[in-house]
Order: C-alpha cells, then sequence, then structure tokens
C-alpha cells in the first residue's frame, strides 16, 4: 500500500512544490521554449534581426548529409558506451558479489570513478592517450602500434567511447550489485542442487532476474550518452577528425556556438528534446510494468 | 535411496564452533527430523549434508561413499527450503522441470515425471502459473514437486512448513508423511517446531548448542530423555523441574523434572503449591501452580477433573518412576 500524506489547504502543498518549479521553470521550460521559437527563424549574421522561416532549419538539417551522419555517430557512440559500461559494470558486480574478504574497499575503489565530472575524466584519458606524451601512447608504441587518435577516426571513437564509458561503470556498478544482492541466495541454492554451474546459473536464474536493473540501467545510459558526454568529447576531440565523434549533442554546440547558425542549432536542440522526451517515456512505462517478484 | 552416515561432523565460522561433533547412521528410506530451538546448529547440519556449506572436519557419507568435496549437484539430493527458493520467473512447470532439462533427461520423460508429480501434488491446474500467482500452501506443493521429479537418493527438508499458517500446517505436515512413504526416499528434516519432530520421525535428532543431545525414536526420546534439554524442549507444556534437594533424592545441584500429566493435584503429597491460573482448554486444563520457593509448576489434567480456584492452597504428588532426575551436568543421573 503507497503512503499518502494529505494536506489540509492549498497553500503549503503549492509553497513545498514551488521551488522544484521555479527551477524548473527558469532552467528548463524558459530555455526549451526559447529553442522551439528560435528554430521558427534564421538569425542575420549580426544578430540584429530574425527571418521567420517556418518548418525551413527542419528541413534543411533533415536534408543534410552531415546531420544525419552525425545521428549514425550518435547512434554508435551510445550504443558503444552502454554496452561497455554496463558489460565491465555487470562482470564486476558479479565478482564483487563473490568476494568474502576486502569487499568493502573492492566496492568503494570501484565507486569512485563516478566523482569525477566527465571533463575530468575526459582530459585524464587524454593525457594518458596523447599523442605525443601520452603514457598509454609510448607502451603502445614499444609494442609497435602508432596509436593517433587526432588523424585516426576510429581510435578517436574508441578513445571517447572508454572515457565515458568509464565513469559510467561505477553507477552500473552499484545498481547491478544491489540487484544481485536482492536476489534470494537460496534461490542461487535450489539451482545449484539442481544441478546448474556457474554459467547455467547466471544465464538461466540471475540474469532473468537481473532484467528490471538491466532495463533500467540501459535507458539510463542511453540517456547519458546522447547528453552528458559533451565534456568528454569536447576535451578529447571536440568532434573530430572530420566529425567522426560530432554527436548530436556536441553538433548542437558546435553549430550553433562555433558555427554561430543559431537557428539550426535550435532546431537540432527541438528534436533532440523530442528524442529525449521519448526515451523518458519508454523508461517510465517499462519501470511501472516492471515485474515485482 | 541410500544410506546417510555422519561421523564427528563438526562446523566452525572462524573461531566461532557452531556444531561440535555429530555421529548418526541414518538408513535407507528413514524420516529423520533435527529438531531444536533457533540456533542450535540444525540447518548448518542439514546444510552440510546438502553441500551447501563446507565441513570443518569429520566425514559425510551418502550410499556409502564420502562426499565433503562433492558439489551439491553431485550428491544426488533434493531440497526443500524454507522460503520454497522458487524461480519466480519461470511457471511452475518450469519450475519442476528445471533440474531434469540441466540434466538433458529427453523432453518426453520431463513432461512425464512432471505430470506424476503435478498429479500427486494437485498441481495439475497451475503448471502455467507463475509462483506468484499461487498460495503459501501451493508455492510449498510446488517446491515438493521439484524436490520429487528428480527422484533423488536423499530428501532434504529445511523448516518447510514454518512460512504457512497453522492448519495449513497441520495438513501439509500428514501430506509430507504420506508422500514420504510411498517414495520411500531417505529423509532429513530439519524444524524447530517439535509437534512436526513427534509425528513425522521415524528417529529424530535433537540439537543444542550444536551437540546433538539425544538420537532416538519420538516416544521413547519424550519417555526417556537423556538430558534436562531435551526433557524442556520435547513435550507441550514442558517438563517441571524442580530442585532434586527439595523433593528428596539426588546428588547436589541434581534437578527432577516430572512432566505435567504426570503430577497429581491433591490434598496430601510431596510438595506443597499455590493454583496461580488454570487454562481450561476444553479436552485438557492446564493448571500453574507456584510451590513454597518460588518454582513454577503445570500440571495437566483431564477434562472430567474438578479445575482448582484460584489461590487454592494444594499438595503434588507423582509416581517415583516418572520422576527423572538430572545432575549438575544436565546429563539424565536417575
Amino acid at each position: 500500500m503507497e503512503k499518502r500524506v494529505t494536506f489540509k489547504g492549498i497553500w503549503l502543498p503549492i509553497l513545498l512544490v514551488f521551488p522544484q518549479i521555479l527551477i524548473t521553470a527558469v532552467f528548463f521550460f524558459y530555455p526549451a521554449g526559447q529553442a522551439i521559437w528560435q528554430s521558427l527563424f534564421i538569425p542575420d549574421p549580426f544578430g540584429l534581426s530574425m527571418q521567420f522561416v517556418g518548418l525551413g532549419n527542419f528541413e534543411f538539417l533533415l536534408s543534410d548529409p552531415y546531420y544525419r551522419a552525425s545521428f549514425a555517430t550518435t547512434a554508435v557512440f551510445s550504443s558503444l558506451v552502454t554496452i561497455v559500461s554496463m558489460a565491465v559494470a555487470l562482470y564486476l558486480a558479479v565478482l564483487a558479489e563473490r568476494l568474502i574478504k576486502g569487499s568493502g574497499t573492492y566496492r568503494t575503489l570501484l565507486i569512485w570513478p563516478y566523482a569525477v565530472a566527465p571533463a575530468v575524466a575526459g582530459v585524464l584519458w587524454l593525457f594518458m592517450f596523447n599523442t605525443r606524451v601520452g603514457v598509454v601512447t609510448w607502451y603502445l608504441g614499444l609494442l609497435g602500434y602508432d596509436w593517433n587518435h587526432v588523424l585516426n577516426e576510429g581510435e578517436a571513437m574508441g578513445l571517447v567511447v572508454v572515457a565515458s564509458a568509464w565513469g559510467r561503470i561505477s553507477y552500473n556498478f552499484l545498481f547491478f550489485l544491489a540487484g544481485l544482492q536482492a536476489i534470494p541466495k537460496s534461490v542461487i541454492e535450489a539451482a545449484a542442487i539442481d544441478g546448474a554451474r556457474f554459467w547455467t546459473r547466471f544465464r538461466t536464474i540471475v540474469f532473468p532476474l537481473l532484467s528490471p536493473t538491466t532495463f533500467f540501467l540501459l535507458v539510463v545510459n542511453i540517456i547519458y550518452a546522447f547528453f552528458e558526454t559533451f565534456g568528454v568529447i569536447h576535451t578529447i576531440t571536440s568532434g573530430g577528425p572530420q566529425q567522426a565523434t560530432t554527436i548530436l549533442v556536441y553538433k548542437v554546440y558546435a553549430d550553433g556556438f562555433v558555427g554561430q547558425d543559431l537557428g539550426s542549432s535550435a532546431a537540432q536542440s527541438v528534436i533532440l528534446l523530442v528524442v529525449v522526451s521519448i526515451l523518458t517515456v519508454v523508461q517510465f512505462k517499462f519501470i511501472e510494468r516492471r515485474v515485482h517478484y | 535411496m541410500a544410506t546417510v552416515s555422519l561421523e564427528n561432523l563438526k562446523k566452525s565460522f572462524g573461531k566461532t564452533d557452531v556444531i561440535h561433533g555429530v555421529d548418526i547412521e541414518i538408513e535407507d528410506g528413514e524420516f529423520i527430523v533435527i529438531v531444536g530451538p533457533s540456533g542450535c546448529g540444525k540447518s548448518t547440519l542439514l546444510r552440510m549434508v546438502a553441500g551447501l556449506e563446507t565441513v570443518t572436519s569429520g566425514e559425510v557419507r551418502i550410499g556409502g561413499t564420502r562426499v565433503n568435496e562433492v558439489e551439491p549437484m553431485d550428491r544426488d539430493i533434493a531440497m526443500v527450503f524454507q522460503n520454497y527458493a522458487l524461480y519466480p520467473h519461470m511457471s511452475v512447470f518450469d519450475n519442476m522441470a528445471y533440474g531434469l532439462k540441466i540434466a538433458k533427461v529427453p523432453r518426453a520423460e520431463i513432461e512425464a515425471r512432471v505430470q506424476t508429480a503435478a498429479r500427486m501434488l494437485q498441481l495439475e491446474e497451475y503448471l502455467k502459473r507463475r509462483p506468484r500467482e499461487l498460495s503459501g500452501g501451493q508455492r510449498q506443493r510446488v517446491a515438493m514437486g521439484r524436490a520429487i521429479v528428480r527422484k533423488p537418493a536423499v530428501f532434504l527438508f529445511d523448516e518447510p512448513l514454518s512460512n504457512l499458517d497453522a492448519k495449513l500446517r497441520v495438513q501439509m505436515r500428514l501430506e509430507i508423511k504420506a508422500l514420504q512413504r510411498e517414495l520411500g526416499v531417505t529423509s532429513l528434516y530439519v524444524t524447530h517446531d517439535q509437534v512436526e519432530a513427534m509425528t513425522l520421525a521415524d528417529r529424530m535428532i535433537v540439537m543444542h548448542d550444536g551437540v546433538a543431545d539425544q538420537v532416538g525414536a519420538p516416544l521413547e526420546v519424550y519417555a526417556n530423555p537423556q538430558t534436562a534439554f531435551v526433557a524442556g524442549f520435547i513435550g507441550s507444556p514442558p517438563t517441571n523441574f524442580l530442585d532434586a534437594g527439595r523433593v528428596g533424592g539426588g546428588p547436589a545441584g541434581a534437578q527432577v523434572g516430572i512432566r505435567p500429566e504426570h503430577v497429581r493435584l491433591g490434598a496430601t503429597g510431596k510438595l506443597a503449591a499455590t493454583v496461580a491460573y488454570a487454562e481450561a482448554l476444553g479436552a485438557e486444563t492446564l493448571v500453574h501452580l507456584r510451590t513454597e520457593d518460588g518454582a513454577a509448576i503445570t500440571v495437566r489434567q483431564d477434562a472430567g477433573e474438578p479445575i482448582p480456584a484460584e489461590g487454592a492452597s494444594l499438595h503434588l504428588d507423582w509416581s517415583p518412576e516418572h520422576q527423572m532426575v538430572f545432575g549438575a551436568d544436565g546429563r539424565r543421573a536417575g
């Protein structure tokens, strides 16, 4: 049963939700409204006048091969970030769950990267993979591999994926660990007595029982990869080389603030807004339907 | 079918010893109940037989073969857990078939075995349901079915009825007993409920602080408890204990135990006592008294006998053959 608090008057509840509404209004509704408004105009280069173009910005965008390429890049990037961060986190969580001694230290150390801001994480990875002085680059050079993410598109994508996934592993790890611990031990024992060895147990019992957690993390990680990885991309590749790492949210910035094409940038924001709305709806729909055992 | 032998079985968690050496030879087809209060080590003992806990020292043998280092899945056992431990994402059918599928039993045979078990347990119409769509009693049956279909050599039950309400518990108790008789599979059954122990067991092991205080047939244990703990734990209401010095007989520090049904109330007797209150239960009446030095005594009398008034002064008497003397160490002395 859900517990509900009942208020006598109307003013106290209004007062209580007011700060949140205010913050949402100032930092979300107002900018979002501005973006929608601006997406219908093309400003002149000096920002002195605006010309109404209707859906012209959107028409142009959808026929722009660079924008379509950015969609593809975003799909590849967010899939990779999600898969890498979730797979590694699940693996570590399974190990942590089996650990008896020192599990506290292990968990604490694993959670640390989550505290590092994406931009800082980007700089850390950039240092390690710097084409001239990076320590990893140097070791790769010893092995005869010439690392250069500034020129090589695949390497650039690999690096931003790793840097973005790294901090995310901690977050996913926490959820997976909690999910694993919520599975009754006796169910695992029953499966062991039924003859299932570790891998069979994982495949037929543990993973299906983790599916609510997995689905939740899937959506949350995709949203993360779509939006919050801006800092990583900005510090490491700035969207290059040749736009190979220009994901949608980076293109909004690049076209708007670097290219000064504010109308197109606003239109891109609106498209992203629609994408994230769909993702959120999907997330809530499934979380509501989430199986309760 | 198999025999199970425990030989000087010990278990420690770190520096804490929880089982101090248990010995028992269980015959093929025997129903053994391990009974004791919480924390006496009875579940740990069962889990060692299952292979879910390592053996610190001693030996577990199933069918004459040492299984200390054998994985649970290779011990040819099946276990019913207290919380049933059903696979929540599988149907009742898949729950029962899980072990057989892993053992790569042919599809047709899996179908046949599950159907047979389901019929035996009246689960046929629920085979497509998920565990959460079943009542407690039905889940309990599914857990039993999962154990039965595998045709194991030994059944292990870890307090299987303690999550059920009282009425269902009595019903399932009878069903478990009937099922075990029918299948003839050697069974170990852990419970803290002495009624379950008395009614189910061919032989019972009374555990206390990691020691098997007594092993024997239920009535024999009841009639002839070997320690003060067993006398107090088996039987409800429990055995009355009196200072041996006061009722004549027994060494220093010894206690005399008399079961409530063996005490007679009357005008004369061995000991004076005051009636505190009486509980009339219909078929019988429990009279609670207090002796002069404050010891509490319970007397069970038939419903036909007069119920003494509260505050009445009476005397307690009993025949010498019903008197059980326990030494200062708790062991039976006479």
